[in-house]
């Protein structure tokens, strides 16, 4: 049985080896690996392990280590896929790039792939190219690459970028280096957000692609335009290598780290471990309790007091505006004001959060926050006033069992969600729930399974629910078009959940999307009278912004952007953000010389 | 011999064709909708239109637009094919590669410790059983052993071994900055980051088996059997021998079902040790209702626990001379 067992653990072994050594690195070192290989095969078949080949090791000065951004294993290097469909962070950013990138903490396009761009007239937009791109495989990257990669969307309705084409009237490759957009009655402020979010392919590898390869192709090797290319990746591994040959480089200057390894851990805490230990640099995991390693100095985050993280997203509560008693813009005001959204900032989160506006916006944008409108309209934690406005709305407590009725004598029984496992959802819902119990409204926590959730979510079943999908943004547009998106659908697959409908409010919004971007006094306008609107009937509420959490060691990597950088980036590498500062901040990253 | 065989196998391509139908039903059944799970990570970057588009594209993609019956066709002629589909939570990629990639380092965890584990644990089970020093040390032990919750234990060991003195790294099935080769350096490596999830599995193992074995030869020695043969005045090392011949019968089925589920991984050491492998994944696509990986790992589950029974059902004619004299009498 000795023998047996062992002979078994050796050949499980052997078919472990086998399987780590598939994924071969395929990067400029190709040609030493390749002509490794003849060896490597002598020697299994002689069964002489001698003088093993050079064993391929990172330098730790050379590369950063980063979590966070990746939930599974990499399955697809297809740029089109969007959101976090990928599982791996620098599809976009990395590889492949967008004409302009964003910076949200200055709320400016940064030029990228296009050294300039404007409106001509107000239905023409014109882009002129930097001089001199490349592909990473040597191929100039011109205006035809730009024209093919939007005609896409005019060809393909399953891509996301597809509904451009709405308004987008045709693309026209001037010269190399000269695109012009032609409009008809175009959303300016989306167009700007298709600017920085849309991957320019190469037309001379993709015009042969089948429709098939080009929505939901995994893309495997990707070739692309960027600072980094793809190296190798495994089960709970991403790696990328710098590009040397980037167009970038005498523009933005050479990202410091030579490698990017982006690490999956299972479980938080082995990030945290690895973070404090300095295994790896940067963790973009939301660790609880991280406020005190902070305090003690075995991390770093952007701010060194509360709420140490810069804010990503608001937390929404979305009502569903389809049931009673959330139908009544009283009842959903009351609720309002008896949310405990301090406890949440201090207990749930422990401060590693802040409250959020009631108009939603982020504070990037707090810009378009109209004050005259928050003072009077506003809402803050009140017990008591929720309780008076419950009153006032003929919410009465009949029977006496501590917990108000509807006007029309009906019991009052509603849950609030999020899915299970999402501890700090949880301990939120958890605390809402308390509140307006303490407000006199019966609202019980509940924590449904994912699946559940999310059909809930989308089919309008549910009675209140957490939701944080409008980020940053460069338009206040992207949040209130999450919030009153339209028309209200089966499935309502990508906003207005709660399915307010208000066609005032729908029209509001769409006048906002067609301000042009350049036209501050108009977009504050627009949004003023949105935020007035919202608050009076208050169909969801704003309740925190969710940390783009970042904590960092300086063991080996320095000039981590903070709150007294005079140029700070964002420090993450969460999907869709590498052209948002993610890149700009390893751009500006310094190695910590050796110890002497 | 041919009809006790015939029978069984008969029993189990009728056990795999219920089983596999209950592993295509059961993961429909569950709520939700996995398209919309798919949409839900696209998030609000896209707007109506292009979700309706797009949410379309997918249910044909995957032919959930078909009627279910249609679906369950598809499913077997597929199968048969040898084609598990494409999975949902990592789609594109195809669910045998999935499987392919994650569950070597199942196997590679699993398996030595599960066999060594079984060894030991019986052994020092069977010593404990007749000797009162052992039974005082060992017995404990392995109570504890196996008391303990195992994600605790993991935790200990990962911070004791891991953190605190260093001896071992934390995370990953190598280390984060070497790329794989056939070479010694790199075994090592791997041996190095396998030894603490390794050793946690053998622990808890260990304890079970070891309480298992020792309450079962206590059991066996106590039988009219024994007592009979003592009565005869037959050697103590005979009776003890026998007392193990049947002691261990149980704990071979125990061993070979563990066996035939491995390919279900350990979701609890992966997540503690953040390893590689087919647990986490389950687990992930559980959550994200991809019914194919679903299907893919509980096919796999099936047949070893079909093949796992269909082994002892063979070591026991070899094993059990009862079973032998019952399949006599049988055609006689």
């Amino acid at each position: 049985m000795k023998r047996l067992s062992i002979l078994l653990s050796v050949l499980v072994l052997l078919s472990v080896l086998m399987a780590a050594c598939q994924p071969a690195p395929a990067t400029p070192e190709t040609v030493v690996q390749t002509q490794l290989v003849p060896q490597t095969q002598i020697v299994k078949e002689t069964q002489i392990v001698t003088v093993a080949p050079a064993e391929t090791t990172y330098p730790r000065n050379e590369t950063i280590y980063v979590s966070g951004a990746a939930w599974g294993p990499a399955s697809t290097w297809n740029p089109f896929q969007p959101g976090s469909l990928a599982n791996t962070t620098g599809t976009l950013g990395f590889v492949y790039e967008t004409l302009f990138d964003y910076d949200p903490l200055k709320g400016e396009l940064i030029p990228w792939l296009a050294e300039s761009g404007k409106w001509t007239n107000d239905t023409t937009y014109d882009v002129t190219l930097r001089q001199g791109l490349t592909w990473s495989d040597g191929q100039p990257l011109t205006a035809d690459d730009v024209k093919f990669t939007f005609e896409l969307g005019s060809k393909y309705n399953a891509l996301w970028f597809a509904p451009l084409w709405r308004y987008l009237t045709g693309v026209t490759a001037v010269d190399a280096t000269h695109v012009s957009f032609a409009f008809k009655d175009p959303l300016y402020q989306e167009w700007t957000n298709y600017l920085y979010n849309l991957p320019i392919v190469p037309k001379h590898l993709w015009e042969n692609r089948t429709e098939e390869d080009i929505t939901t192709g995994a893309n495997e090797k990707p070739i692309g335009s960027g600072a980094y290319l793809y190296e190798t990746n495994a089960e709970d591994r991403n790696i990328w290598i710098r590009n040397e040959n980037w167009w970038g480089i005498p523009v933005f200057g050479k990202p410091a780290p030579k490698r990017i390894v982006d690490i999956r851990f299972s479980s938080n805490n082995v990030a945290l471990g690895a973070v404090i230990k300095g295994d790896i640099d940067l963790s973009n995991n939301f660790l609880p309790g991280v406020a005190t390693l902070v305090q003690q100095g075995y991390i770093k985050t952007y701010f060194s007091k509360p709420p140490y993280m810069l804010s990503a997203n608001t937390a929404v509560l979305f009502l569903n505006t389809t049931k009673k008693p959330m139908d009544d813009p009283k009842f959903r005001r009351a609720l309002a004001f008896a949310i405990d959204v301090p406890s949440i900032v201090t207990v749930a989160y422990a401060n590693l959060v802040k409250a959020a506006s009631p108009t939603g916006l982020l504070p990037t944008m707090s810009k378009y926050d109209d004050q005259q409108v928050l003072a009077k309209l506003g809402y803050s934690f009140d017990t008591a006033k929720a309780k008076q406005m419950l009153a006032a709305a003929g919410y009465k407590d009949i029977d006496k069992d501590g917990f108000v009725e509807a006007p029309d004598g009906s019991k009052i029984a509603l849950e609030v969600t999020c899915p299970f496992g999402w501890t700090d959802w949880m301990a939120a819902i958890d605390i809402i729930a308390k509140s307006a119990q303490a407000a006199g409204i019966n609202i019980k926590a509940a924590t449904p399974d994912y699946g559940a959730w999310n059909t809930a979510l989308m089919g309008g079943t549910f009675d209140m629910t957490l939701n944080n999908w409008a980020t940053m943004s460069n338009t206040p547009w992207t949040l209130y078009n999450l919030f009153f998106r339209h028309p209200i659908q089966d499935q309502m697959q990508s906003g207005n959940f709660g399915r307010y409908q208000n066609q005032q409010m729908f029209d509001l919004v769409d006048a906002l999307a067609k301000v042009k971007d350049t036209d501050e006094a108009g977009m504050k306008a627009a949004c003023s009278k949105i935020q007035e609107l919202m608050l009076t009937e208050m169909p969801m509420i704003p309740l925190w912004y969710n940390g783009l959490w970042a904590q960092w060691n300086e063991s080996t990597w320095t000039n981590w952007p903070n709150e007294n950088s005079t140029n700070p980036t964002l420090p993450t590498t969460w999907s869709g953000y590498w052209q948002m500062g993610g890149l700009m901040t390893l751009i500006n990253l310094k190695p910590v010389p050796p110890a002497q | 011999m041919r009809l006790y065989f015939g029978r069984k196998l008969f029993i189990y391509a009728l056990t795999f064709f219920v089983a596999v139908t209950i592993d295509w039903m059961i993961p429909r059944f569950m709520p939700g909708n996995p398209i919309l799970n798919v949409m839900a990570r696209i998030g609000a970057s896209i707007n109506p239109i292009a979700a309706q588009a797009m949410y379309t594209y997918y249910q044909h993609v995957f032919g959930f637009d078909l009627p279910i019956w249609q679906q369950y066709l598809n499913f077997w002629s597929a199968l048969i094919h040898g084609n598990l589909g494409i999975s949902i939570y990592m789609f594109p990629t195809p669910v045998a590669n999935v499987l392919k990639s994650a569950v070597p380092y199942d196997i590679f965890l699993l398996v030595p410790s599960i066999l060594l584990s079984w060894y030991a644990g019986n052994k020092f089970g069977a010593y404990a059983a007749r000797s009162k020093w052992l039974d005082n040390t060992i017995s404990p032990l392995g109570y504890v052993l196996t008391a303990t919750p195992y994600m605790w234990l993991g935790i200990i060991l990962a911070w004791l071994f891991g953190i605190k003195l260093g001896w071992f790294p934390i995370a990953g099935a190598y280390s984060f900055n070497v790329a794989p080769s056939l070479s010694w350096p790199f075994i090592l490596n791997l041996l190095h980051h396998w030894f603490l999830p390794f050793a946690s599995l053998f622990l808890v193992g260990f304890g079970g088996q070891a309480i298992g074995m020792r309450n079962m030869i206590i059991y066996e020695l106590e039988a009219d059997y024994s007592h009979y043969l003592e009565a005869l005045g037959a050697p103590k090392g005979l009776i003890r021998r026998y007392a193990f011949n049947n002691a261990v019968l149980p704990q071979i089925t125990g061993l070979a079902l563990s066996l035939g589920v491995v390919v279900a991984g350990a979701l609890v050491t992966e997540v503690v040790f953040s390893y590689p492998g087919i647990g986490y994944l389950l687990l992930a696509a559980i959550q994200n209702q991809d019914y194919f990986l679903i299907q893919g790992c509980f096919l796999f589950i099936i047949i070893g626990v079909l093949l796992a029974n269909f082994v002892i059902d063979i070591m026991y004619v070899i094993i059990d001379p009862r079973t032998r004299r019952g399949m006599m009498g049988e055609m006689a």
